[in-house]
């Protein structure tokens, strides 16, 4: 390849055509422009007129320049030049193209597929059969070799996944290839197990070529909260200079929009791999963040989702009112109290005030009647997840709440009065209780010896009773009942919250029984045991890049696999729910530790820095075309055909230069302006376009001869009336639409249909005429019928009647009866009066509606009636003879009594006044 | 003898053509006040012009006797005279006049024939006899003579590429207008005028020209030809013969106006660009003001 600088020529030989621009120089010189030739009475006073000069003979020299430079370039282009051009050698064989394609590689992804396109051009060129694959997506089989130009349209599609390569597979599938080939490693630049057993079994196919990002991977390991700091910490696979990194706190805020919550700085030491950072946020705020991320990086990594594990749970404590004071031993909140503050955030207050706070549990204790009001928000607030614990107590066991019938915020119906057991006036031992059963959220739960129940209140035996106990003592008497209500569970301790009726309140099982039922927060992590045998639905997954994405259908992930947490195809990151919480499993684990890959010294190791080729061709020949059109213009404009005045040059030029965009949508919108001015400049009838070219112009003809009819007897002086496209055109300019209706006219869409209602709502008149009077009656007899029975379905029409006597119709111009046009049906229905329009005594019309008939339905076909060809002749024959002329002087009398109906609304109406004015004027 | 629908089509094209021209001359010429026709001198007439003592050879029905009760002497009851007036209009039909420089315009033809229809309008409504010189008939007055009229400026013919004034049979004292660009040789304007002159005949030219003509807006390497081809002129520059061609126009304008002074007629050079009411108004004043 011939260089010149950074430019290289695929066909330098065709630049010794450049040779031959002096002589193009030449020839052009010696052409003088073409004449014109124009008419001109004047050129008698020409006659005997010389030139003074002839030097215009020549063609100027900078348009010359312009010539010789266009050819230039066209020249130029076609030598084939290439700004960076690669020298390489060219390979043989068969090309894999291998991507590891896990969430390390995503940030910058862009590139990669920029890198894997230009090997794909290189395969291209040096026709060698190429497969691609991604590691984190193993095809089954061995690679389908194909041509390069088959890849490069599959490209777009070739994605990242969020989680990373299963080498052991990759190296087996590695090992059952066959046959030899090249291979191109895009790495993601970590550390792996096993990578180096894959490099092994590609090398014994052929060359290894790798590529990487000399940028290190970031990570973000998921938040510790630990006494009221939330810890986050990242890590780099590569020490290098200091770095900050923005970390973005995301949450919902109280109107439930997504946005920032929080902002911190992660500062990397210089040669430190970790960075720390301690965020302090008040508990509202740091209940709501969803998920951690570093700003500005595209990576699963760089992302942590929050779990319940941040939640501090907001528990509501509420009691009986006790009048007694001091005793605080004998609160019936004190150990709820204890147990709940080191986990949960507690407030204390009346039902009314706690429950717009919308805490997850409230906690009610010996509290037996609920207000009906209160007890409706209460069941509201269940129904829509929350959490009621109840305890007993002598008020409870007093009233007969859930007595006879069960209380919809009580599990189970409770016999009368309770029972002890073991005191001084009854017999037996203090009960201990039953190891809890499976299925029970306290099951696996230790039970101490010493924990002993001496009072409780008892439950009815029910069908349902044994599905709602969880925990019992152990004769077998219910401890504890549950009841599900909505998404929320009403829970029933059947013993004080005190130690009063029994000892459980002292014992850590208590705690730990409130942390099953989710009242108090958790560990983070769920152990192993803890997780087996449950099935995790996932909420929101995350893509490779970071994104959130809903899960939609993916099936559910055993605890077992989630302990695992090795991420794949079958557990990608993201949320996932159990039974009661939810568990975010992130790429980055709290001992996530990120290590650059090491490759030997025999494996040649490529950065990002490649520059890409860049063929100058095109523009080279955009610039000739470009200078080419110059050209055109100068020498119009030369030869005085362009015209004098600037403005037109101006706009020539502007188009020669390829700027029309601007200029159309200015056309097309003055071209909407020039419509609007037109239809309002006078007034205009209109017509709807029906899509049926013969309708149309019968009914472009009819309103031309009714606007005519309407300019010579009437001051209506209408314009030439218009068609209407209904999707388009705006509709508020036209006083009177005429609608003929086919029976295949397709239906408006939604926005126009709005339109249409807007038009009549704001006193727009609509006459369908189904023009089929002659045939059939109004109704759906006809396939027009119908079609009008559709298209008005969607329209704001008020109740119709046929057109009554004494309707202002009847005599806006002409007194009229009949409204024939064509056919002379006398169905024509327009807008029922108002029911309690009556007769007034003396009167000859009732005192009608006020406003001008929305719509006027009928059959008549007028159009054709009134319709005229531009010689002003009747189009269509009416009837027979003098008859049937005298029936289209009624249409054009309907029609004038129609326009002046929509102009003059109730005018002709108020006529009925006069008699009333008359006498009050004599007097 | 044609048959009944071939003479209706036929008919029918000639109505088609005719109230066009015919009805915006019409408008043209109402916007023209009528004023009062009167010959101010004695004569036949309807209206009152004087009193004068009566003399031998008098009529003793034309004495009037209201009036000469009054007095002793005798009295006769003079009436304006209110003769016709003979109006010949010339309309140059050459082809150059077809010039226009732009279509919205119109061309030059357009326009003569618009100025001299209003006029005969104009004239007719005052009661004067019209003629038009390509009808070759003698003047005559009428609606009648307005479609006739109208019908011979609307007529195609056979056209010279510069035309020269030719009217056969006008009377002494006779009025006369010719409407023409008169971009053609000047000679036989010139032979006219002197024979009109001599008959006593005044009258009015009206020069109508084109925008363009006036202001010569061309440029670059030009064949500038005459409308129907006959002369052409190539010029390599022709902007820069602009300042020349303006000079000869105007001496063009000052020869014709000259011509006019001395045979006693009225000059006026019109543009199609301008409103046709002024030079109608011109024209009006200047038939008014010899009478």
């Amino acid at each position: 390849m011939f260089m010149l600088g950074p430019i290289g020529f695929t066909a330098p030989w065709i630049l010794a055509a450049l040779a031959a621009l002096p002589i193009l120089w030449l020839l052009l010189r010696a052409v003088p422009p073409a004449p014109i030739r124009r008419r001109f009475p004047g050129v008698a006073l020409l006659l005997g007129l010389t030139d003074d000069e002839t030097q215009t003979d020549r063609t100027p020299w900078w348009l010359l320049m312009l010539r010789t430079l266009a050819v230039a370039a066209l020249i130029l282009g076609f030598a084939g030049p290439v700004l960076n051009p690669q020298e390489r050698t060219a390979g043989s064989g068969p090309l894999l193209i291998l991507a590891d394609a896990s969430w390390a590689s995503a940030r910058d992804w862009p590139r990669r597929l920029e890198r894997i396109e230009v090997a794909l051009d290189e395969a291209g060129r040096d026709g060698r059969p190429v497969a691609v694959v991604t590691l984190t997506d193993l095809p089954a089989g061995p690679p389908a070799f194909q041509a390069a130009g088959a890849w490069a349209g599959r490209l777009a599609a070739l994605a990242p996944k969020p989680w990373e390569p299963d080498m052991e597979a990759a190296a087996a599938w590695a090992g059952a290839l066959e046959g030899g080939f090249e291979t191109f490693w895009l790495s993601d630049g970590l550390a792996r197990e096993g990578r180096e057993a894959l490099l092994a079994a590609l090398q014994a196919r052929g060359g290894v070529r790798v590529f990487e990002d000399p940028r290190p991977v970031l990570a973000l390991r998921p938040p510790v909260f630990d006494g009221g700091t939330i810890t986050l910490s990242a890590v780099r696979s590569r020490p290098g200079a200091a770095a900050e990194l923005e970390l973005v706190a995301q949450g919902r805020d109280p109107l439930g929009v997504e946005r920032e919550l929080a902002r911190a700085t992660l500062a990397f030491a210089e040669g430190a791999r970790e960075a720390e950072v301690a965020l302090s946020l008040p508990g509202e705020l740091r209940n709501r963040i969803s998920r951690f991320e570093l700003a500005g990086i595209r990576s699963a990594g760089a992302v942590s989702l929050t779990d319940d594990a941040l939640r501090r749970r907001e528990v509501a404590l509420i009691a009986a009112r006790t009048d007694r004071e001091g005793l605080e031993l004998l609160s019936p909140l004190y150990y709820l109290r204890k147990a709940l503050v080191p986990t949960a955030d507690v407030i204390e207050g009346g039902l009314a005030d706690v429950l717009p706070a919308n805490p997850d549990v409230i906690v009610l204790a010996d509290v037996a009647k609920i207000a009906e009001p209160e007890a409706e928000a209460l069941r509201a607030w269940v129904e829509a997840g929350g959490l009621l614990l109840r305890f007993a107590g002598p008020q409870l066991a007093a009233s007969d709440v859930s007595r006879a019938e069960e209380d919809p915020l009580m599990p189970v119906r409770l016999r009368a009065g309770g029972r002890t057991v073991g005191g001084a006036m009854s017999w037996g031992e203090p009960k201990r209780l039953r190891p809890f059963a499976e299925g029970s959220p306290f099951y696996g739960l230790a039970v101490p010896d010493d924990v002993t129940v001496r009072a409780q209140v008892l439950a009815q035996p029910d069908p349902e009773l044994a599905g709602r106990v969880i925990a019992t003592l152990a004769d077998g008497t219910p401890l504890v009942t549950r009841k599900r209500m909505g998404a929320g569970q009403v829970v029933l301790f059947h013993v004080t919250a005190n130690a009063e009726w029994s000892s459980l309140p002292l014992s850590g099982l208590f705690v730990q029984m409130l942390e099953r039922l989710a009242v108090s927060s958790r560990p983070p992590q769920p152990s192993a045991e803890e997780l087996a045998g449950t099935v995790w639905s996932p909420e929101k997954v995350l893509d490779a890049f970071g994104r959130i994405e809903d899960a939609g259908t993916l099936p559910g992930v055993p605890g077992e696999r989630l302990a695992e947490a090795r991420l794949g195809p079958d557990l990608p990151p993201g949320l996932y729910a159990g039974e009661e919480r939810r568990l975010a499993v992130n790429v980055a684990r709290a001992d996530t530790v990120l290590a650059p890959a090491r490759w030997p010294a025999s494996v040649p190791v490529e950065g990002m820095g490649a520059q890409r080729e860049m063929m100058l061709a095109g523009p080279l020949f955009a610039a000739a075309l470009m200078m080419l059109m110059l050209d055109i213009l100068a020498s119009l404009w030369l030869s005085g055909r362009l015209g004098l005045r600037p403005a037109a040059t101006v706009a020539l030029a502007a188009l020669a230069l390829a700027l029309p965009a601007p200029e159309a949508a200015r056309a097309q919108e003055s071209e909407a302006d020039a419509r609007a001015i037109a239809a309002t400049r006078e007034v205009t009838l209109a017509h709807v376009l029906t899509g049926n070219a013969r309708v149309d112009e019968v009914a472009a003809a009819g309103l031309r001869g009714l606007s005519r009819v309407l300019f010579q007897r009437t001051s209506v002086e209408p314009a030439e009336p218009m068609a209407v496209d209904l999707e388009r055109d705006e509709l508020a300019f036209y006083p009177l639409l005429y609608w003929p209706v086919t029976p295949d006219q397709p239906l408006p869409s939604a926005a126009a249909y709005a339109r249409l209602n807007q038009f009549l709502r704001t006193g727009g008149m609509i006459v369908f005429d189904t023009r089929d009077a002659d045939i059939a009656r109004f109704g759906a007899s006809s396939p027009n019928g119908r079609a009008l029975q559709r298209l008005a379905a969607a329209l704001d029409i008020p109740p119709l009647e046929p057109v009554p006597a004494d309707h202002v119709l009847t005599r806006t111009f002409y007194l009229l009866q009949d409204f024939p046009g064509r056919h002379a049906s006398r169905d024509v229905w327009v807008e029922a009066a108002p029911p309690d329009a009556e007769k007034v005594e003396g009167m000859p019309f009732r005192n009608l509606n006020d406003n001008v008939t929305p719509v006027v339905i009928g059959g008549n076909d007028w159009a054709a009636a009134w319709a005229i060809d531009p010689a002003g002749n009747p189009m269509f024959p009416v009837g027979r003879g003098f008859g049937g002329e005298r029936q289209r002087e009624l249409a054009y009398r309907f029609g004038v009594n129609l326009v002046m109906h929509v102009l003059t609304g109730n005018y002709k109406s108020d006529q009925v006044h006069v008699p009333a004015l008359l006498e009050r004027l004599g007097q | 003898m044609s048959t009944a629908p071939e003479l209706r089509q036929r008919a029918e094209a000639l109505a088609g053509l005719l109230p066009p021209l015919l009805a915006h001359a019409e408008h043209l010429a109402a916007a023209v006040l009528m004023g009062a026709h009167g010959r101010r001198r004695a004569g036949q007439g309807e209206e009152f012009w004087q009193y004068r003592a009566a003399r031998p050879g008098d009529e003793a029905r034309a004495i009037d006797w209201r009036r000469s009760a009054r007095s002793d002497a005798h009295f006769v009851r003079e009436k304006e005279w209110q003769a016709a007036q003979a109006v010949h209009i010339w309309v140059d039909e050459a082809q150059s006049m077809d010039f226009a420089s732009d279509p919205e315009l119109g061309t030059k033809g357009d326009r003569a024939r618009l100025l001299a229809l209003a006029a005969a309008v104009l004239l007719v409504r005052a009661g004067e006899r019209v003629a038009l010189a390509a009808l070759g008939t003698p003047p005559r007055t009428g609606e009648l003579q307005l479609l006739r009229i109208t019908e011979a400026l609307t007529q195609p013919r056979d056209r010279p590429d510069y035309g020269a004034p030719e009217v056969r049979g006008m009377p002494p004292h006779a009025r006369a207008v010719f409407i023409s660009d008169f971009l053609g040789p000047l000679e036989p304007v010139a032979a006219q005028l002197t024979k009109a002159a001599d008959r006593g005949v005044k009258g009015a030219l009206v020069q109508i020209l084109d925008p363009a003509e006036e202001a010569f807006p061309y440029d670059g390497r030009t064949i500038f030809e005459s409308m129907g081809g006959e002369l052409r002129h190539e010029t390599l520059k022709a902007g820069e013969l602009r300042g020349r061609y303006l000079e000869r126009l105007a001496a063009r304008k000052a020869e014709l106006a000259d011509l006019a002074r001395a045979t006693g007629w009225q000059f006026h050079c019109h543009h199609t660009s301008q409103s046709a009411q002024a030079a109608l108004m011109w024209l009006y004043a200047a038939l008014e003001r010899r009478r």
